[in-house]
């Protein structure tokens, strides 16, 4: 069998062959349906709750949220390491902050941002931020500081103000590094946003996956984890995506 | 330019020029008086070998590295006033450096339109001019590649091109086909030397051959390392335009070994 063949079917086989064995050892075994449902139940759940408006109502929010948080992430983790990369007095002055607040388990800040911000949207919002921050920024602070001193200097030569600099030498050359933090910061948000919901709030998956808990609803429960892999999957497409339109030069496109 | 104002005096001069890196006991001292004067059209090399501080020197007169004392005029203006640079007095010069630093997000033809596009021309016309540049250097079939997809001898084609789409007045030349092969480097050289002749360009050239500084060059200035000073400055009294031819004539050859004399007798 040629090699592009086996590189789709094999692991076609293998998540079928994982598939079949899950059912066939909740069939055979004493395990309880509360604990571990059958994946055919699980399908079933979800084709019951793909048709109810109600799950797109609770996705479309969790996405708003984990969306909006990294939106920011993104915007703050760009500026943040840009000024800092370049006024070396800010990175120094914002040290200890930095180190603590990367030292902080994050997670364990939802609550308190709870308080502040509310039972909305905007507690979530805030928590995925928090948490998509992180990764761009410190990817942010590393490329900018990495741009080649002997592309600056073609720069100074040819007059370039500090916009013409930013646009043309400093984001480029930072791109391909900074797309590869939204990776990790795009999951990070939507931890942020779930996170959230468990801890309080009347809307999105998060609060679907803890009514279905309470409810002993545990098919359902699973068929929410499917649609939140599906929400990560679909947004990680993007960036990949982005990554295409955005730096199509790089190696990590070209290669 | 039909109205050229330019001043009746030299292009570039340096004068005084001191530059020391570090303090105290570690205080290196990269250049010790240097002072050149060059006439508009004119081309000098400054040669010598690695750490006689020619490159540092050549930074300075582009306004790259601060000197420690002394100043560079380039047509009449300061390009030091108190360590800052004027980018005023830095407007007429093009600069090459060793490697092509060509960015790899743009196209070959939008890499030789970056000077064009900072100095705010707009996209139509600085993309025709980018086009005929590169179509004068051989990189015509090139203009839509990215520059990593062109050889080494092609992306330095690239740099002249971008350098030369300005017009320049004053090209300054750090050492940009030292990593070729003999043959490009040789091609490359005669199209810099008519482009800078019929242009009436006033260059500079930073180089560790003395065979190429010889063959380029009116004159020829000599640096010698620890401590970084100019030895001396010689003529090139070849009639132009120059070929390749030249270099095989006996002249030629005297010159060759007078300048390895004053090299050698430098370096010791």
């Amino acid at each position: 069998m040629k090699e592009k063949t086996l590189r789709i079917l094999l692991p076609v086989i293998a998540v079928l062959l994982f598939l079949i064995g899950w059912s066939v050892y909740v069939r055979t075994s004493e395990v309880s349906a509360f604990v571990l449902p059958a994946p055919e139940q699980i399908l079933l759940a979800l084709s019951g709750m793909i048709a109810d408006p109600e799950l797109w109502y609770h996705t479309r929010i969790t996405m708003t949220e984990a969306v909006s948080g990294f939106a920011i992430a993104v915007g703050l983790g760009i500026t943040l390491g840009f000024v800092m990369a370049r006024v070396p007095p800010v990175e120094w002055a914002a040290k200890p902050f930095i180190v603590l607040l990367q030292l902080i388990p994050k997670i364990a800040l939802a609550p308190l941002f709870v308080l502040w911000f509310g039972f909305g949207l905007e507690s979530k919002i805030v928590i995925a931020a928090a948490l998509a921050f992180f990764p761009v920024f410190s990817n942010a602070l590393q490329a900018f500081k990495s741009v080649d001193p002997g592309d600056r200097d073609v720069m100074t030569m040819l007059q370039a103000n500090p916009w013409q600099r930013f646009v043309m030498l400093d984001l480029p050359t930072a791109l391909p590094v900074v797309l590869t933090g939204t990776e990790v910061a795009v999951v990070m948000a939507m931890i942020g946003a779930i996170v959230g919901e468990f801890i309080g709030g009347s809307e999105g998956l998060g609060y679907l996956a803890v009514m279905h808990l309470q409810n002993l609803a545990v098919p359902q429960l699973f068929a929410v984890i499917v649609v939140l892999t599906l929400v990560g999957l679909a947004l990680y497409a993007v960036i990949s995506q982005l990554r295409r339109w955005l730096t199509p030069w790089h190696v990590s496109v070209i290669g | 330019m039909a109205f050229d104002q330019s001043p009746q005096g030299p292009d570039i001069v340096v004068s005084g020029l001191d530059k020391v890196f570090g303090h105290g006991e570690a205080a290196v001292h990269a250049i010790t008086n240097a002072n050149l004067s060059l006439e508009r059209g004119e081309f000098l090399s400054l040669l010598g070998p690695s750490g006689c501080g020619k490159t540092t020197l050549l930074r300075i007169i582009a306004g790259l590295e601060a000197p420690s004392a002394g100043n560079v005029q380039i047509r009449d203006r300061q390009v030091w006033t108190a360590g800052r640079r004027s980018g005023e007095a830095t407007r007429p010069i093009s600069m090459m450096f060793q490697e092509a630093r060509l960015f790899p997000w743009y196209t070959v033809a939008e890499n030789v339109a970056l000077p064009l596009r900072i100095a705010g021309v707009g996209r139509t016309e600085r993309m025709a001019r980018a086009r005929r540049i590169c179509d004068t250097v051989g990189l015509g079939a090139f203009v839509d590649h990215r520059p990593g997809q062109l050889s080494g001898g092609m992306r330095q084609r690239a740099s002249l091109a971008r350098a030369l789409v300005t017009e320049p007045q004053v090209l300054l030349l750090d050492e940009p086909f030292g990593a070729l092969d003999a043959m490009t480097r040789d091609t490359l050289n005669l199209e810099l030397m008519e482009v800078c002749a019929r242009a009436r360009v006033t260059t500079i050239l930073v180089t560790h051959s003395i065979t190429e500084a010889a063959f380029l060059s009116d004159r020829v200035v000599v640096l010698a390392p620890r401590p970084a000073r100019i030895v001396e400055t010689i003529e090139m009294p070849f009639p132009r335009p120059r070929d390749l031819d030249l270099q095989r004539t006996s002249g030629f050859q005297n010159m060759v070994g007078r300048l390895r004399k004053v090299l050698t007798e430098g370096a010791a």
